[in-house]
């Protein structure tokens, strides 16, 4: 897959005969093959499924009838289940676990016609900004490998930029998603909360965890994303709110934006402030945005400090309530030879989980236990709300919201050692998470040859003004189209 | 999930700076550290002893960042406990799925005869 090719055009190629899916498959996989030891954006290549689902959509395809994903290959964050196929969370405690169902994000995606190529590897299950915490070693970022590709969805986005997959799904619980977008310099979004189904997704922080995806273009975060996108009565979370216009884009891809651009754009002023990293590049956004035909002004959201001190508190407690499933008995690692059932869970706990993973569960633990839970956890909980309330009272004024999606760009592999400092990353994408909104992260430039992201945050169920917003962007810049001279 | 309890008293004399009935402020937690022992036995969670040594000075730092969330006045303010808040949605009371108990076991550690495999629990 040289040069720039989004879904659209590859669809193209499949319908013209130029290549079959088949073919295009086995490209990828001898591109994966060669260049993903030096990059480990794949914790498992599933070639087989890949080649069969391929020869199904050669199939599909010949009848003239298929929709406009059918052929076109995908990666799955290797925290989707999928029947038959290994889902390690990236961790020690699942290294061996193949799930007995597939979540319904891949059903639909196979539905679709999508064609899986592998797991991708991500911070063990999911809790990280640099994707050092998995079991099965470091994603290295395709435009230096020297440095992390973000987390917790970095295999994710480093094979998109690598070229090893047009598109790929990802995870967002405080920035997963947007977060490695960014370092990678690819297109992610993360949908509003309850969007997608969550079923089948290995749990982190359920009142967070959402589905997303990563992609060259906005044209193909919208494709899957409609594909991926509706009502699941297996998610007791997923929403009935039903969006007739995103659902239909597998029928209709392209994004209406002839129209000229309308609307006010919000400018929080809490994120610019000391913005070392991108503010000139924002400022050109800015200005692009505005000769578009959108106005743009500052908001506040005047609690966005304790936005982390919230989320750390919040997904710490809901990841210590999650994880206390692997107990050691009907799945996962299990130690040798327990002394006691006590003994079991200690040990088989302690060996399976790596040291982020343990770090989480205790200050959830911490934040939950007697006597602190008030102090901290409704605490907490208080000031989510805080937060949700400065977007929605920003949102009475502006349409979307840009910002920046992180406070540098990719940094050296090994070089944020210290937790606190680490969970700083977050600190732009996290907000919006607790509130629950759609929010997408585009390339928007180069600092010192390293990609450089925007953020554009929606009110709940506003993803075709996100997406179209970004679309008309994208008309007019060229970064998402730059790509990175991988080397094995 | 919508109707959560009504807030206690407690976390409004907290947040009003008055003495709570929690152990003691947070400043006095971190100040006599962090008993991650009894944080590890409520976890069921096995660490090395360097491991332990290593949390305790982490939690140390995490809880201290955490706490800058103190300072924010949350008096009358309602927890968020789902960002959405859309109430919780029922179904008829009716069997839909069927467990395969031989596709759920295949996965376990030991399994025998339907059953999961434990150490011996009663003597």
């Amino acid at each position: 897959m040289q040069g720039f090719q989004n879904i659209q055009s590859l669809a193209a190629g499949l319908r013209a005969g130029d290549f079959s899916s088949v073919e295009l498959t086995q490209a990828l996989l001898a591109r994966i093959g060669e260049l993903d030891g030096a990059v480990n954006a794949f914790i498992n290549v599933t070639e087989d499924a890949a080649l069969n689902g391929a020869k199904q959509a050669d199939a599909e395809l010949a009848k003239g009838t298929a929709g406009p994903l059918c052929g076109i290959p995908i990666a799955h964050k290797d925290l989707f289940c999928t029947a038959g196929e290994l889902t390690t969370c990236a961790s020690k405690m699942l290294a061996n676990f193949t799930a007995p169902y597939s979540a319904t994000v891949v059903d639909k995606l196979q539905q679709a016609g999508m064609v899986m190529l592998g797991k991708t590897n991500m911070d063990e299950f999911a809790m990280g900004s640099s994707n050092e915490t998995s079991h099965f070693g470091p994603c290295h970022n395709p435009w230096d490998l020297s440095r992390v590709p973000g987390g917790s969805s970095g295999g994710s986005a480093a094979a998109v930029a690598a070229g090893f997959a047009p598109v790929a799904t990802g995870t967002d619980t405080g920035g997963s998603i947007r977060q490695p977008a960014a370092y990678c310099g690819v297109s992610g979004i993360k949908p509003t909360y309850g969007r997608v189904s969550r079923y089948g997704m290995v749990a982190f922080a359920s009142s967070l965890d959402q589905a997303g995806v990563f992609g060259r273009d906005v044209n193909d975060l919208a494709l899957v994303l409609g594909a991926m996108s509706g009502f699941d009565a297996r998610d007791s979370t997923s929403s009935e709110q039903a969006d007739p216009w995103l659902e239909g884009l597998s029928d209709n891809p392209d994004l209406n934006i002839s129209e000229p651009a309308k609307g006010t754009i919000g400018l929080p002023v809490e994120y610019f402030t000391d913005l070392s990293v991108g503010s000139a590049e924002l400022e050109a956004v800015r200005l692009q945005l505005e000769g578009m035909g959108y106005r743009c002004v500052d908001v506040s959201l005047p609690h966005t400090d304790a936005a982390i001190p919230a989320y750390y508190v919040i997904a710490g407690a809901e990841a210590s309530t999650n994880l206390s499933r692997y107990d050691g008995v009907r799945f996962g690692h299990r130690c040798e030879d327990p002394q006691s059932l006590e003994d079991l869970y200690e040990r088989s706990r302690g060996e399976g989980f790596g040291g982020e993973v343990k770090r989480r569960i205790l200050t959830g633990t911490y934040a939950l236990s007697v006597g602190y839970y008030d102090a901290y956890y409704v605490k907490a909980q208080k000031v989510r709300r805080l937060i949700q309330q400065d977007f929605l009272t920003a949102f009475t004024k502006v349409d979307l919201i840009l910002a920046p999606v992180a406070p540098t760009t990719a940094f050296a592999i090994g070089g944020v050692q210290d937790p606190v400092s680490m969970y700083q990353q977050d600190k732009f994408t996290i907000p919006a998470s607790l509130a629950g909104l759609p929010a997408m992260s585009l390339p928007c430039g180069m600092h010192e040859g390293l990609p450089l992201g925007l953020q554009l945050i929606a009110p709940h169920f506003h993803e075709r003004q996100l997406l179209e917003c970004g679309a008309r962007y994208q008309q007019q810049s060229d970064w998402h189209t730059q790509q990175p001279q991988v080397r094995a | 999930m919508t109707n959560e309890p009504p807030v206690s008293t407690k976390i409004d004399a907290a947040d009003s700076g008055q003495a709570s009935d929690a152990p003691d402020a947070p400043q006095d937690r971190i100040k006599d550290g962090i008993n991650v022992a009894h944080l590890q036995r409520l976890a069921r969670l096995a660490l090395e002893p360097d491991q332990a040594q290593a949390a305790q000075a982490d939690l140390h730092n995490i809880v201290a960042m955490i706490d800058a969330m103190q300072a924010v006045p949350t008096d009358g303010v309602e927890p968020l406990t789902h960002p959405l808040e859309t109430p919780a949605r029922l179904r008829p009371d009716r069997v839909t799925e069927v467990v395969d108990r031989e596709a759920f076991q295949s996965v376990a550690p030991a399994a025998d005869a339907g059953f999961y495999l434990v150490p011996k629990v009663i003597e």
